[in-house]
């Protein structure tokens, strides 16, 4: 961050992304309006606010990422603030605030994952998927590449240490990748 | 030893609804509920805090208060306790330091401020606040009253072992209207997000990011332009929050402070009114749990300019022909000059105005005054307003009360006063601390019906343009005195700064006016000070019986019952 941008901004700017074409843009519907509030009636009475990490995911499944829009919406179904929302999607690095591509790819860098190659296979991944790892940074955890179809993010850990190199795409868990699977999981997405 | 025939101290402090709590190897008493951190710090065992503030929600985020703890051993099933000789259980330290705001007192609990655990805890804690950390104290606005800055001299390491690169964070951001934030100063205290959240009740700062890239923001669009976030900066610990008012104006440690009390409404916020030589840089609020907690509005923070402003009367000054230029004079001239044109005056063709912004001296001496002058007809100007529901009155007087115990009970309407004056039945005029030409409904033509117009103000208005004789009087912040706040609060005002210019006091202005006119009052003749009339205030009013300056003290007292409230103060008792 330099001392010349401005933070606060920050907060709601949009990053505008090749995978954008391959999500509804954020609107709200009854339906959507109608699961949130299911969320928000599992907490007691007055802990609406308790529903804003539920609601994101919501938010995030359906359109991709958390824009500046979705955030506002979210602290108003929550009865919070949009400063809180933006607190909690800002803290995990797994809540979006740029769209992914059409298939969003995630590799387990922690420990076991790293030891068996999954570091090898996130530079690969990135080659065959055409995304430049240069584009990627601490500011900038996700990759995506420049036709929108794919982007890939590494991760800390999914729950799987016995069989690495992970690789998730979308919600399905790849274990043991090596080289040839990798060829096999991009054809597989590829349609 | 067997304790079995004595009471037990355990049994002694329940009793009484108290807990044993040895701190640093003395036994105190404290009622339930109270924190560790309270407890140490009213025993003289100093706890660092920079999240915990007593009016807040505890966030126990900073771990600065990191205490050790003992407790007595838990007992196996059928064992006895065992006491000492003093009588109490013996104590087992914990390992590991505990947070001494989070946590409360507990019966034969130990708490040891001093010592290695202790020590190392708050070396570390600030090790990692100064990692990242600016170090720019030399151009910081809080260096001199910098919660880090104390700590770090009183328990840092005092050497650096970061050798990487600090956290770049966003500097000099635009908060609000009145705040500035500097995100790589902050230490995450959350204490602005608690205040604005809880106090205020209007969300809009908030904690960013994570780790080290964790920052204080508000959301794009959203101000922090609440009439209360200037106590955000009073409530920053560090130098993030800084007010725009303020900021490189002066270093604090040439300030002094002067106790005194907010004169912007009825309310009688408790201040500090920090001064350098004769000029006032700032007003902060001053705790005081019955009037203003620890708070104060920004809209009467910042109303201090007129102090120093060019607009103040320096010199008395007088008419001397009808239709002649207003010219500058001394003051033995003047008042000599004004008693002289009084006595001429005809007291039933005369009438006084005075204002409910003066102290209780003052309107007393007024009100001696106008019974050696022989009028009767005195009135004030009211200022009735909205109350905002948290420290702003609805009555923008600050000594309403006092003025209706003083003067009321004779007083006519301001109306008739008004009337007599457009219809020329009232020809002489004495307006005291009131610009009458602004909320007295009074025109500059009907004021030109007047023959003769004393008035007594600290800065030019419509009515000193106007006036054959300005007696030039002080601010709030160059006087003594006393007022009562709508609760019924009598209040203390101190002198911060001699009074500018040749303008004088106004008590001794009224006081010598009097004289003048040929009052032989001792008491008056004797008087030193505006502190010295609380005394002889106290023989007159039943409310005031007993007082003297001293007794007031800085926190006042409630001498007087209004039924009036202060809406945030009620809400803090309710949720005690």
């Amino acid at each position: 961050m330099s001392d010349t941008s401005n933070p606060i901004e920050a907060l709601a700017a949009h990053h505008d992304s090749p995978g954008e074409p391959f999500y509804p843009k954020f609107a709200t519907s009854p339906k959507l309006i109608k699961e949130a509030k299911k969320l928000v009636a599992l907490y007691p009475e007055g802990k609406a606010q308790s529903a804003v990490l539920p609601i994101i995911h919501l938010v995030q499944k359906q359109f991709g990422f958390i824009s500046d829009e979705s955030q506002q919406w979210i602290a108003e179904m929550c009865k919070s603030s949009v400063i809180h929302v933006a607190g909690v999607v800002s803290f995990y690095p797994g809540i979006h605030r740029k769209c992914p591509g059409k298939n969003h790819v995630r590799v387990c860098r922690t420990l076991s994952c790293a030891l068996g190659g999954g570091e090898e296979m996130f530079a690969l991944l990135c080659d065959k998927m055409g995304i430049d790892t240069k584009s990627m940074s601490d500011d900038e955890p996700v990759g995506i590449s420049a036709d929108g179809i794919w982007s890939i993010e590494a991760v800390e850990c999914l729950a799987n240490c016995g069989f690495g190199p992970n690789v998730m795409v979308n919600d399905k868990l790849y274990s043991q990748v090596g080289e040839a699977k990798i060829d096999e999981i991009i054809a597989a997405h590829s349609n | 030893m067997s304790t079995t025939s004595t009471i037990l101290p355990k049994d002694e402090a329940a009793a009484q609804g108290e807990l044993n709590v040895q701190i640093n190897g003395t036994w105190h008493r404290f009622a339930p509920g109270t924190r560790i951190a309270d407890a140490c710090n009213t025993v003289g065992a100093h706890v660092p805090c920079f999240c915990y503030h007593p009016k807040l929600a505890i966030a126990g985020s900073c771990r600065m208060c990191l205490v050790e703890q003992g407790m007595p051993p838990r007992l196996a099933p059928g064992q006895e306790p065992s006491y000492d000789a003093q009588g109490y259980q013996p104590l087992q330290w914990m390992p590991r330091a505990i947070i001494a705001c989070a946590n409360t007192v507990s019966e034969n609990m130990g708490i040891r401020t001093t010592g290695n655990i202790t020590a190392e805890a708050r070396r570390g804690v600030l090790e990692f606040l100064l990692s990242n950390h600016p170090l720019d104290c030399p151009i910081c606005d809080q260096a001199g009253e910098c919660k880090l800055q104390e700590y770090s001299s009183d328990y840092g390491s005092g050497t650096s072992r970061f050798q990487e690169e600090k956290t770049k964070k966003g500097k000099n951001i635009d908060l609000g209207p009145r705040v500035n934030l500097d995100q790589e100063r902050c230490v995450l205290c959350h204490r602005c997000v608690r205040f604005m959240r809880d106090i205020v009740g209007e969300e809009v700062l908030g904690a960013v990011g994570r780790g080290s890239n964790c920052a204080i923001s508000c959301y794009p669009g959203l101000k922090l332009d609440s009439n209360y976030s200037l106590n955000t900066v009073d409530l920053c610990p560090v130098g993030a929050l800084t007010s725009k008012d303020f900021r490189f104006k002066m270093r604090v440690w040439f300030l002094k402070s002067t106790p005194s009390i907010d004169v912007n409404c009825g309310t009688g916020s408790n201040i500090s009114i920090w001064s350098r030589e004769q000029e006032i840089y700032r007003l902060t609020p001053r705790q005081n749990d019955q009037v203003n907690s620890c708070w104060m509005p920004d809209s009467h923070r910042l109303n201090y300019k007129y102090i120093n402003a060019e607009e103040r009367i320096l010199n008395p000054t007088v008419r001397t022909d009808i239709g002649a230029p207003q010219r500058e004079s001394t003051w033995d001239a003047c008042l000599k000059l004004s008693a002289e044109q009084l006595q001429k005056c005809e007291a039933s063709k005369t009438a006084i105005i005075v204002s409910a912004r003066m102290t209780n001296e003052e309107l007393y001496l007024v009100r001696a005054l106008a019974k050696q002058l022989g009028i009767k007809e005195i009135a004030s100007v009211s200022r009735k307003g909205k109350s905002d529901g948290m420290l702003i009155s609805a009555d923008g007087n600050p000594n309403t009360t006092g003025e209706q115990m003083i003067i009321a009970e004779k007083a006519t309407a301001l109306e008739g006063i008004c009337s007599g004056i457009k219809s020329g039945r009232i020809t002489a005029l004495l307006a005291l601390g009131e610009d009458i030409t602004a909320e007295a409904g009074l025109s500059a033509d009907n004021i030109k019906n007047l023959d003769y117009l004393l008035t007594l103000a600290h800065s030019k208005n419509g009515t000193t343009e106007l006036a054959d004789v300005t007696l030039p009087g002080v601010t709030f912040a160059e006087k003594y005195g006393t007022m009562i706040n709508v609760t019924g609060r009598i209040q203390r005002l101190n002198q911060a700064i001699e009074p500018i210019g040749n303008s004088r006091d106004d008590w001794s202005i009224l006081r010598d006016l009097i004289i003048l006119l040929g009052s032989e009052d001792e008491k008056l003749a004797a008087l030193k000070s505006a502190r010295d009339l609380v005394t002889i205030m106290a023989d007159e009013f039943a409310a005031m019986a007993g007082l003297t300056w001293g007794s007031i003290g800085n926190d006042g007292k409630a001498i007087i019952s209004t039924g009036v409230t202060i809406p945030l103060i009620e809400r803090e008792q309710a949720s005690k």
